[in-house]
């Protein structure tokens, strides 16, 4: 039997439709998938058992009506699952086990998909190589030395891998673009307040986007729709019609009109990236679309914007993080003070404590004018570069990452160049807006590399269809050897 | 009448200090659910019963504006005739402590919901108005309770969550007995208003005083202290008067006044410094990523203000119209909307003032003798309006009105049956008691005589007589005038 894992995640439902492959087969091909990829370490928790009680549920009354009929899925472990332990890849929450599911995760059930297990991230989804997790670091299935990119590190390896059809991430400055961009997979964050947050560990909150992570545009579109929608118990989600856009894409982008970010080209960025996307622009002007090039003069602005903006959120957010209520508490303090300071202390990790004293640094009487005040504003001039561009545009086309998936330990004593990595998917989020990493080819090493297309907040149906058209016309192929198992 | 003047005035050995007082009121709002989860707020739960996800701060928890809160705080701003923001902004403070589940309290910093207002004070030299420099929301915290383990520290967080009101006074109040009249009008209007219960028992309502004091006629404030969290205007009162006379104390020593922040201890009645303020926490505020700016559309604001029940300055002035009450009495019986309730409900079915003057008078040294709220009077008001008529009809004369008083006070039976079943009608019958004079007179000749020959002071006794034979029933104005009569005859 052909291995009914290695599909994208529209024919697998599509086998499960026509009845060739039940949803308990598909639970156990993947279980089989996992526990030979261990070497990854992607998974920080598994539901087998559950899963394999969910699937034979399906199988004996299915709905083939839902948008994910018995479908398996396995999540970051940034989204709270009921009754099932969820770390955020943090010592703090090692031993926190949820009594509510997110909104997003609830909406994947409620279409008839289920959880197999959650994957590892970076310490609350702060890194981009995912080695700051407390479970250790993965490993990018495209290479035994190379990271699978971060924050959704181990949603990324494991969708490259097969150890799930399909996952979903969370993207705060890149963590599910650049992930996939670094395993050839397909990345989407949304618009901000398109998927809830409720439910999901915090780091960010005016960032943080819950997103799809898929092999192709079509299950991307599949997956958005499944997790996407509005939620009145997150203040900041969309309040609007629900979209059909797996019903709705469309490969025909005729006439569409591209912009192409002078400022998107930085120094030291290798060649092949350069030339990926000469390449990208060549597929979309060859299908029709016209180029345009426009700038987006505060680019440069926004990788230190960013890195006031999401440390000083951070540092306020993780303050709830104190060993009085759940998860971890160091039992050696004397007092209030010492055992917040000794559960923080052995709770957290380098670089979340980093972050949370760049973040209160930011914030404190004295520096709030000069740096938070300031971000704020430039993060506006940012938004309005957007704002400004799509006027006479329909979307932006740029590299998703200034390189390929690095390797272990590359960056890891240099947290500014491991900063760097975010560079072209950071801007989005400052401007809340949706944006899509595709495979697009792969360097000299034939590492994979994604291309971003950036669209108007709320016109996520636009970049999937131009990404459909660009998946179907670039001929990538994500060839990756099951050296693992 | 004439006003007293004001003369509130720390004497030092070099001259006379004036005191300078700004309150930070905290009045829990009224509202069923808590400002950002669905909680109940009631108060008296067994611990940790009355707390969400939300409020206990679990991973991924977000919170979402309570409606009615936001309501509660702009009927508030409109009871102080302050200005309505459009625009305002939930911030977070950031600090750590137990009973604070989120380590940020969501406050609001730069932009209250609520700006200007004034509140206006009866004070004995007249009247006074006392600036509001704002009014805003955010969350209270849970309660630690130290004293139920000799090593460790218990946590209940039923109040975590629930909306305060932190209304902002300027520094306007210079006394003690200001203080008392500020917050019993803050009181009074958010009662009448139902967005706060007043009740200071509970917590509903405490504040932060701040203090400090300058030599009369100073134009420039002094150094301040803030006093945290006192809980009854009676403390308020003393901890003013202590941490005033101490920084007067300081001064005149030639000693500088440190600005810090302070604490009332209730059993020692004095202030002790808390920290100074260069130990002040920095909170970091910062709006809150998690909740958008609040815009209030002007049309809410307008409906609501249509609909606030008339307020007691208002009414004032609408008692001394209607019912010709003079200011002291409107002042006393708009004081709280109850009282003014039942006021109003007497004064429809009976004299107004003769009302007034018993409500103040006897109704009111009952109910404080018994510790009850007019709500729980043992007389109605209706009960209470007959026993007005009563006395003004001449039915029963004052005196016999105070034991009926006591009756209806032990029974609560109508005035009528009283009377009527006691036989405590009033004589008024002028023959009748003409007849009992005349006997009384005939009686005691020498007395009559002496009172012709100029002792009028007799005039007592025999109206006593009189009161004595008749069983306190003879109607007093019946009685000296027929006296009169006869005496001069």
């Amino acid at each position: 039997m052909a291995d009914i894992t290695n599909q994208s995640l529209n024919k697998i439902i599509e086998n499960v439709k026509t009845k060739k492959v039940s949803s308990t087969e598909l639970t156990k091909a993947y279980i089989k998938n996992i526990e030979s990829a261990k070497k990854l370490n992607a998974f920080v928790t598994t539901t087998f058992d559950q899963a394999l009680d969910k699937a034979k549920q399906f199988d004996n009354k299915p709905n083939f009506d839902q948008l994910l009929p018995g479908i398996p899925l396995a999540v970051k472990d940034l989204f709270c699952t009921e009754n099932t332990k969820t770390t955020a890849g943090s010592n703090i929450l090692n031993n926190f086990i949820p009594s509510y599911e997110s909104t997003v995760t609830k909406n994947l059930w409620n279409n008839g998909s289920f959880l197999l297990g959650k994957l590892n991230c970076d310490e609350f989804a702060m890194g981009s190589s995912n080695e700051t997790s407390h479970y250790g670091n993965v490993i990018n299935p495209v290479g035994d030395q190379l990271v699978p990119g971060g924050s959704s590190g181990g949603s990324s390896s494991a969708l490259a891998a097969d150890l799930t059809p399909a996952t979903i991430g969370t993207d705060t400055g890149g963590s599910i673009r650049q992930p996939a961009s670094f395993t050839g997979t397909v990345g989407l964050k949304p618009t901000y307040g398109l998927c809830s947050r409720w439910g999901i560990v915090a780091f960010a909150s005016s960032l943080d986007q819950a997103g799809p992570m898929t092999k192709t545009i079509k299950d991307c579109a599949i997956m958005l729709e499944s997790m996407s929608g509005f939620d009145e118990k997150d203040s900041t989600s969309i309040n609007k019609k629900k979209e059909q856009y797996s019903k709705n894409l469309k490969d025909n982008i005729k006439g569409l009109k591209i912009g192409i970010p002078k400022e998107y080209r930085v120094d030291n960025m290798p060649i092949e990236v350069d030339e990926l996307w000469e390449k990208g622009k060549k597929i979309l002007k060859d299908l029709g679309a016209q180029l345009i090039d426009i700038s987006l003069p505060h680019t440069k602005y926004a990788l230190p914007t960013y890195y006031i903006v999401a440390p000083a959120e951070a540092s306020s957010n993780l303050a709830r993080y104190d060993g009085v209520r759940y998860g971890y508490r160091s039992n050696q303090g004397k007092d209030l003070i010492e055992m917040y300071e000794k559960t923080r202390s052995e709770g957290f990790g380098d670089e979340v404590k980093r972050r949370i004293l760049i973040g209160t640094y930011v914030l404190s009487s004295g520096y709030y004018d000069a740096y938070y005040l300031k971000a704020q504003k430039v993060r506006q001039l940012i938004k309005k570069d957007f704002d400004d561009s799509f006027k006479k545009i329909d979307a932006i086309l740029t590299p998703s990452t200034p390189s390929s998936a690095f390797k272990i330990g590359e960056k890891t004593n240099d947290p500014v160049s491991m900063y760097l990595n975010d560079i072209f998917t950071v801007p989005v989020n400052l401007a809340g807006l949706p944006a899509l990493s595709i495979p697009a080819g792969v360097d000299k090493q034939g590492h994979p590399l994604g291309l971003q297309l950036i669209g108007k907040a709320l016109d996520e149906q636009k970049i999937l269809n131009i990404g459909y058209a660009f998946e179907k016309n670039c001929g990538f192929k994500n060839e990756i050897k099951k050296w693992w198992s | 009448m004439s006003k007293e003047k004001f003369d509130y005035f720390i004497k030092g050995e070099k001259g006379k200090y004036e005191v300078v007082i700004g309150l930070e009121v905290h009045a829990q709002v009224l509202s069923k659910s808590k400002l950002f989860s669905g909680s109940s707020t009631k108060f008296g739960a067994d611990p940790n019963n009355q707390v969400s996800l939300i409020d206990s701060a679990f991973p991924g928890m977000l919170p979402v504006i309570n409606e009615e809160c936001i309501k509660q705080a702009v009927r508030t701003g409109l009871g102080l005739n302050a200005k309505i923001n459009n625009y305002s902004v939930f911030d977070r403070k950031n600090y750590f402590y137990a009973d604070l589940p989120q380590g940020y309290q969501i406050s609001q910093y730069k932009n209250p919901i609520v700006g200007e207002g004034k509140v206006l004070l009866d004070m004995p030299y007249g009247s006074k108005e006392i600036g509001i420099e704002r009014l805003h929301l955010e969350q209270d915290a849970g309660k630690s309770i130290h004293d139920m383990d000799p090593s460790n520290t218990y946590v209940d967080l039923n109040r975590s969550g629930i909306a305060l009101m932190e209304i902002v006074s300027k520094p306007d109040l210079r006394s003690p007995d200001e203080v008392n009249a500020y917050i019993k009008k803050l009181r009074s209007i958010m009662r009448y208003l139902g967005t706060c219960d007043g009740n200071m028992q509970e917590g509903s309502l405490r504040a932060d005083v701040n203090v400090s004091v300058r030599k009369e006629g100073d134009k420039n404030f002094g150094t301040r202290c803030e006093i945290k969290n006192v809980n009854s205007i009676k403390f308020m009162q003393m901890a003013i008067e202590y941490e005033a006379a101490r920084q007067v104390e300081l001064i005149e020593n030639g000693k500088k006044i440190d600005q810090e922040t302070r604490l009332f201890d209730t059993k020692k009645n004095e202030t002790r410094s808390m920290r100074s303020k260069e130990d002040a926490h920095d909170y970091r505020y910062f709006p809150d990523p998690d909740l958008l700016p609040l815009k209030l559309e002007q049309k809410l604001i307008d409906d609501l203000k249509k609909s606030l029940p008339e307020l007691p300055d208002k009414k004032k002035e609408r008692f001394v119209k209607e019912y010709g009450l003079n200011a002291y009495e409107a002042n006393v019986l708009v004081s709280e909307k109850e009282i003014s309730d039942y006021y109003e409900e007497v004064a429809k079915q009976s004299d107004k003032k003769l009302a007034a003057t018993w409500m103040m008078g006897d109704l009111f040294a009952m109910l404080n003798d018994r510790g009850l709220d007019i709500s729980k009077s043992p007389i109605s008001a209706k009960h209470f309006a007959e026993l007005v008529q009563a006395i003004k009809s001449g039915e029963i004369s004052g005196r016999i009105a105070k034991e009926v008083f006591e009756i209806m006070v032990e029974s609560g039976d109508n005035p009528k049956k009283i009377i009527e079943s006691k036989g405590m009608k009033q004589q008024s019958d002028p023959k009748k008691l003409e007849k009992m004079i005349n006997e009384i007179l005939s009686k005691n000749k020498d007395k009559v005589d002496q009172y012709k020959a100029g002792k009028e002071k007799l005039f007592g006794f025999f109206v006593g007589q009189v009161m004595k034979l008749s069983g306190g029933k003879a109607n007093p104005q019946l009685t000296n005038e027929i006296l009169k009569k006869l005496l001069k005859g």
